[in-house]
């Protein structure tokens, strides 16, 4: 058997992009979406680590240091604004959710 | 550089009006010094220059480059000959008077400072004008005692019959202008100087410089004059400036201003072409003519002595227009005398009856005001021209020249002298003599000596002012091979022309026994009865602003209108098409504005997979 190379790592962040993305336009709770979201990010840190290992370049890591921060600030004012929101409107799905207007 | 003097003279009345407007608006006494004491200084300035320049005996140009754009060069200059030192001492000699005079009359009016930066302002202007020596720098001088005339006319601005009168002389003023400016810009183009002494060299070197153009250039420079000197059809402000200060009024509106156009006719006379002297000519003749028969029906005293001064304006212009200038200028000359002190006089008088300005409400002032009834009288007699006051011989030169060139002038002229002394004795008997016929008569008196002392002095000048031959002083400005008269001739006139000199003292006999015989002794105005129809239109002015209304409002109309089709047809059309094709883009667009984030997230993943694609394929 081969040994996991490149195209492998490529194949399995694409593949967790795409669900990401799929979820994020097909499902209706903002919770799930979020989570969607994060799955995007993650898909790309991923495709990131990959290329640094294999071009022996540590600066991929790095980015994915400061992705992995971001989201998580990012978690903690999202959740908040959800938190806020269904307070608010009583619903947190997304065709209810339409004008900017509170 | 090299002569100061005449800066000085230049220079003064302005270092005056800048020191009262800043420093001096509390001080009224201080701000009559200073203003009197420049123009004073000026004068002997002047009186110092002309002897200096008698000496030298040549035109003394000064002149300092101001800017220069492309081709056009202009010179901030002083040009000093016969004609501007004359001018000068007119009006330098005249203002002093007028200004010591000023002190009197305007001594109880709160803003007595601003009276007198504004006169002297207007000095200041007025020697601009005289010295130019080129036509930008008359054009600059010549709005500034635009503005100046504008700032005194509405002197007591709180009354709306004077603000009107101000801007109703300022917007007559400007529609002469445009055209003494179009004439001016079509003189650059042609000639390529505005130097009066380089124009007049081009014209000597190559007399069709101007071509077709040459009568078109002449008569735009005159429209200038026609504006300023307020003649036929720009008369119309003159008789309103008299709302202004009566000092005003004589040093502005009847010595001074008003005889820059004729002054600039003067000056560049040698530019005129037969035709455009032809049409200054009739319309002096008819200027002349029009007013005097207006001023013989109007009952306010200052009306009448501004109607006389349109129809002396008128005399001086028919005069240039004859070929005539040096008779112009002493007509000028003399009539800056007289007409100066007629209307102080006339002042003396509104001060002595309480502000009261119409004649049919005075009468009998003879014994209580001598000086002014003394002088006035001999201002009176010089308008009129009887022989040997200055009027005579200088209204005799202008009827002279008439009777040499056209025999309608000439008619016009004689008319005209007779109108003139009917109108002024009109008025001097209803003033002077006959009874009293108001109260207001009752407590009149004479005026302080610093009001009847320039009186006096104008007086004796507007006697005596004839004898010096001031036509055959300018002479050679104007003709070269002129032969110089004798200076001193009393005579002369009824031995070389016996026929204008003749008719013009008959004419003065006649006016004065039909005025005698009309209005010795009237308590009112008899004409009105026998003549009732003329009379109307007499008194309404031959209504002039009445037309000029009405022209003015049609005009008006027809360009709100034409500005309205434009408005509706082009601009507004123009307009809806561009909203309408806006608000359709706009509801289009909306249609995509769901406000669903999901929507929002597939166009954007739709659209980066686009972009993607189109870049992976190359």
């Amino acid at each position: 058997m081969n040994p996991v190379g490149l195209q492998d790592y490529l194949v399995v962040s694409v593949l967790l992009f795409s669900l990401g993305l799929l979820g994020v336009i097909v499902r209706r709770n903002v919770l799930v979406i979020y989570m969607a979201l994060e799955l995007m990010l993650n898909a790309a840190n991923l495709a990131l680590v990959a290329f640094s290992r294999y071009n022996d370049n540590l600066d991929g890591q790095v980015v994915v240091f400061f992705i992995i921060t971001v989201a998580a600030s990012e978690v903690a004012v999202g959740l908040a604004l959800i938190v806020a929101l269904y307070r608010r409107r009583q619903t947190t799905h997304v065709e209810d959710l339409t004008t900017l207007k509170l | 550089m090299s002569n100061p003097l005449p800066w000085l003279v230049l220079l003064l009345p302005l270092l005056s009006a800048v020191v009262i407007t800043l420093f001096l608006q509390k001080e009224p006494r201080w701000s009559a010094i200073v203003s009197v004491g420049a123009i004073v200084v000026s004068c002997l300035l002047v009186v110092d220059l002309f002897a200096e320049y008698h000496a030298a005996g040549s035109p003394l140009d000064l002149s300092v480059e101001w800017l220069r754009v492309g081709r056009l060069n202009i010179e901030f200059g002083i040009h000093l000959d016969a004609l501007s030192m004359l001018m000068l001492l007119v009006v330098t000699g005249v203002g002093s008077a007028i200004h010591i005079y000023s002190t009197g009359y305007m001594k109880h009016d709160p803003h007595f400072s601003r009276f007198f930066a504004c006169l002297s302002l207007f000095t200041f202007s007025m020697l601009g004008v005289v010295v130019s020596n080129n036509f930008f720098q008359m054009f600059i001088f010549w709005e500034l005692v635009g503005v100046c005339s504008y700032l005194l006319v509405g002197f007591w601005y709180h009354k709306p019959s004077a603000a009107d009168a101000a801007k109703k002389a300022f917007l007559s003023n400007r529609v002469g202008d445009f055209g003494f400016l179009t004439g001016i810009i079509l003189v650059w183009a042609t000639v390529g100087t505005l130097n009066f002494v380089g124009i007049k060299e081009q014209l000597v070197k190559n007399p069709d410089v101007f071509d077709t153009v040459w009568t078109a250039a002449g008569l735009l420079i005159f429209c200038g004059a026609v504006g300023k000197s307020a003649q036929f059809p720009l008369h119309v402000w003159l008789p309103d400036a008299m709302e202004g200060p009566t000092p005003v009024s004589a040093l502005i509106h009847a010595a001074t201003m008003v005889a820059a156009g004729v002054y600039m006719l003067c000056r560049v006379f040698f530019f005129f072409n037969p035709v455009a002297l032809h049409v200054i000519g009739w319309i002096g003749g008819i200027t002349a003519l029009m007013a005097a028969l207006i001023a013989v029906q109007q009952d306010d005293i200052k009306r009448i002595l501004a109607y006389s001064t349109l129809s002396q304006l008128g005399y001086m212009v028919m005069a240039v227009g004859l070929g005539a200038p040096p008779a112009a200028m002493f007509h000028l000359t003399t009539h800056a005398c007289f007409k100066a002190l007629l209307f102080l006089g006339a002042g003396s008088v509104i001060h002595a009856v309480s502000d009261e300005q119409n004649i049919w409400k005075m009468g009998r002032l003879k014994e209580k005001m001598p000086i002014t009834y003394w002088t006035f009288l001999a201002a009176t007699l010089a308008l009129c021209g009887l022989w040997p006051l200055s009027g005579s011989f200088s209204k005799d030169a202008i009827l002279d020249a008439a009777y040499q060139h056209s025999m309608t002038l000439f008619a016009v002229g004689v008319f005209v002298a007779f109108l003139t002394t009917f109108y002024m004795f009109r008025l001097f008997f209803v003033v002077f003599l006959g009874k009293a016929k108001s109260d207001l008569t009752s407590h009149a008196h004479e005026s302080p000596p610093v009001m009847t002392g320039p009186l006096i002095v104008l007086a004796i000048a507007s006697v005596a002012a004839g004898f010096f031959g001031i036509a055959q002083y300018v002479t050679p400005q104007f003709f070269a091979q002129a032969e110089i008269a004798p200076v001193f001739a009393p005579l002369a006139p009824f031995k070389e022309s016996p026929w204008p000199a003749f008719l013009g003292l008959a004419a003065f006999f006649v006016g004065l026994a039909a005025a005698w015989g009309l209005y010795g002794k009237a308590e009112s105005d008899p004409l009105p009865a026998s003549f009732a129809e003329v009379c109307v239109v007499l008194r309404r002015k031959f209504y002039f602003d009445e037309i000029y209304a009405e022209l003015i409002a049609l005009t008006q109309d027809a360009l709100a209108q034409c500005a309205d089709a434009v408005d509706y047809f082009g601009i507004k059309l123009f307009v809806r098409l561009i909203h309408g094709f806006t608000e359709l883009t706009g509801r289009g667009l909306r249609l995509l504005q769901t406000g669903n984030l999901q929507t929002y997230a597939l166009l954007v993943a739709a659209g980066i997979a686009l972009v993607l694609y189109f870049m992976m394929q190359h």
